[in-house]
């Protein structure tokens, strides 16, 4: 079999596979970015939390569209992670309660609910779709659903990348010289909720937010600054989509898993021969030696 | 820098309705240079977080006579800022030019240059590309002070400035402030070394959640007020403090 039938034939025979490959660049041009951003703001776990939470709106936007329709859960499921985000924000201000531990609650109670509305209405096949996407069955209209929320993304994160990236670094200097701190947040917020409903029908809520969190976890081994760390969880979300798309089409692999097992298997090769890499920290460091 | 006053009416600025500042009025006169200083607890960087607007006092006012945000630079306490973030020496820097920037402005090349002096007059030349990650404690210090000089403002407070560097680092960025000082600006520092206070600011402010003397520091730092001070922190401290007293002045 030559390269060409290996790497290029599948997606020039088969449109369904052109349309995954188009919708895993999107994804990973929106989700790099922002994994990036939410690692640095240590809520790698908040964004695991934020996808499941999205989980009982698109459920209920399955009940009134009455089937597996992205806009009419993508807009459900917007609505209930902007609001678990909101409320949780609001609970752990007015209560003890830590973010996370508040964000931990509202997400369980979300998730049982999510699972709960889907199983009483629709069937296992639903309920696998929902809680694990079905990137083969992309079709145009989600592909313009997920290109306008990548494009979206993206604009907005240049126009706030100063005061985001200040907020995180130093929280005290912002609300300093421009008083804002918690708009910039909740537009990332809300920033993190849109990329999780676009990787929703792709990779379903339990996995939308493998290509935001593993990708940034990669960069992070790798580089030193934020723009290279960027770049770097970009290409590693587009490529896993590249080879995880071409791995389970040889394979007849489920598509979605392979394409978060790729993300992995570059995360475990970086941990292996990264720069700070557990390897080389077990090796003798050249600087000390002489 | 007529102007540079900050002005306090009977401020009571509490969280969660316990208050961590009470009944304080005063002046911070333009162009003086004050020390706050009290035990661990007493409201100090509370107040500085109130007098930039970060907190909003829960009775009294604060009066800022127009001041912009902009003419008011903080420096944080070293805690508060992430250390490991992936950021360059000179983009720290450049923050610092963010009146003119803005949020969401391009820097300028005036404004890069300049951020190249700041960091030769605080001793790191050439360090730019350097991440700040890479840094010891006094010199990601002496940076913060950099995007300070960068910020040319007309009130300037710093939270615990000396905490955890070393001597040397210390005096030259004493220097800066006294220099800050001479040109006019109005310093503002909350220091827990009673001697360097009492070497460097002609102004005192001690604080014990309520206040207990503010004037020049040679009146202000006497003995009676420290023990003064120090009852009132045993008084909050009763529940917590298991292990006797602590020395206020091993800071």
């Amino acid at each position: 079999m030559s390269v060409y039938q290996f790497v290029v034939a599948p997606f020039v025979d088969y449109g369904f596979l052109r349309r995954a490959l188009v919708a895993c660049f999107a994804l990973g041009l929106g989700s790099g970015p922002i994994g990036v951003l939410l690692m640095l703001r240590r809520m790698s776990l908040m964004g695991d939390a934020m996808s499941h939470s999205v989980l009982p709106g698109a459920a209920i936007g399955f009940l009134v569209a009455g089937s597996l329709s992205l806009p009419a859960m993508g807009l459900g499921g917007l609505i209930a992670g902007l609001s678990v985000a909101v409320l949780s924000g609001f609970v752990s201000r007015s209560t003890p309660l830590r973010e996370d531990a508040s964000f931990a609650s509202f997400y369980l109670a979300s998730l049982a609910l999510g699972v709960l509305i889907v199983s009483t209405r629709g069937s296992n096949i639903d309920l696998l779709h929902v809680l694990f996407g079905t990137i083969l069955g992309i079709d145009a209209t989600a592909l313009y659903f997920i290109g306008g929320i990548t494009s979206f993304t993206i604009a907005v994160l240049a126009v706030i990348y100063r005061p985001l990236v200040v907020e995180c670094f130093d929280p005290g200097f912002l609300r300093a010289v421009a008083g804002r701190g918690s708009l910039y947040h909740f537009l990332f917020l809300f920033l993190v909720v849109l990329n999780l409903v676009a990787g929703f029908q792709a990779l379903g809520t339990l996995m939308a937010v493998g290509l935001m969190m593993l990708p940034a976890t990669v960069a992070q081994l790798w580089a030193r600054t934020l723009p290279q760390m960027i770049a770097i969880a970009t290409s590693t979300a587009t490529a896993s989509g590249f080879i995880g798309l071409i791995v389970s089409y040889h394979l007849g692999f489920a598509s979605g898993p392979t394409i978060i097992l790729m993300a992995s298997l570059i995360y475990a090769a970086s941990l292996l021969v990264g720069p700070s890499s557990a390897i080389r920290r077990a090796l003798p460091r050249p600087r000390l030696a002489g | 820098m007529k102007q540079a006053m900050i002005r306090l009416w009977d401020v009571t600025i509490a969280y969660d309705r316990h208050p961590a500042v009470q009944h304080l009025s005063g002046v911070f006169a333009p162009s003086s240079m004050t020390a706050i200083t009290g035990p661990n607890g007493a409201g100090k960087s509370t107040l500085l977080k109130a007098l930039i607007g970060e907190l909003a006092p829960s009775s009294g006012s604060i009066e800022r006579q127009a001041l912009a945000p902009v003419e008011i630079a903080y420096l944080p306490q070293a805690a508060e800022i992430d250390r490991h973030f992936p950021m360059t020496v000179g983009d720290t820097v450049l923050l610092g030019a963010w009146r003119q920037s803005g949020a969401f402005g391009s820097v300028s090349t005036a404004s890069a240059m300049e951020a190249h002096r700041a960091l030769a007059v605080v001793g790191l030349a050439d360090f730019e590309r350097r991440s700040i990650g890479s840094l010891s404690a006094g010199q990601f210090q002496r940076v913060l002070f950099a995007r300070l000089l960068l910020q040319n403002a007309k009130i300037i407070l710093l939270d615990e400035p000396f905490t955890a560097i070393d001597a040397r680092t210390m005096r030259d960025l004493l220097g800066l402030v006294q220099c800050w000082h001479r040109e006019g600006r109005t310093v503002i520092a909350v220091l827990h070394d009673l001697d360097q206070v009492r070497a460097h600011f002609p102004e005192t402010l001690l604080l014990a959640r309520e206040m207990i003397a503010w004037g020049p520091t040679a009146t202000t730092l006497v003995p009676p007020n420290l023990r003064r001070a120090q009852l009132m922190a045993e008084q909050w401290n009763e529940d917590t403090d298991l292990c006797g007293t602590r020395d206020r002045n091993a800071a």
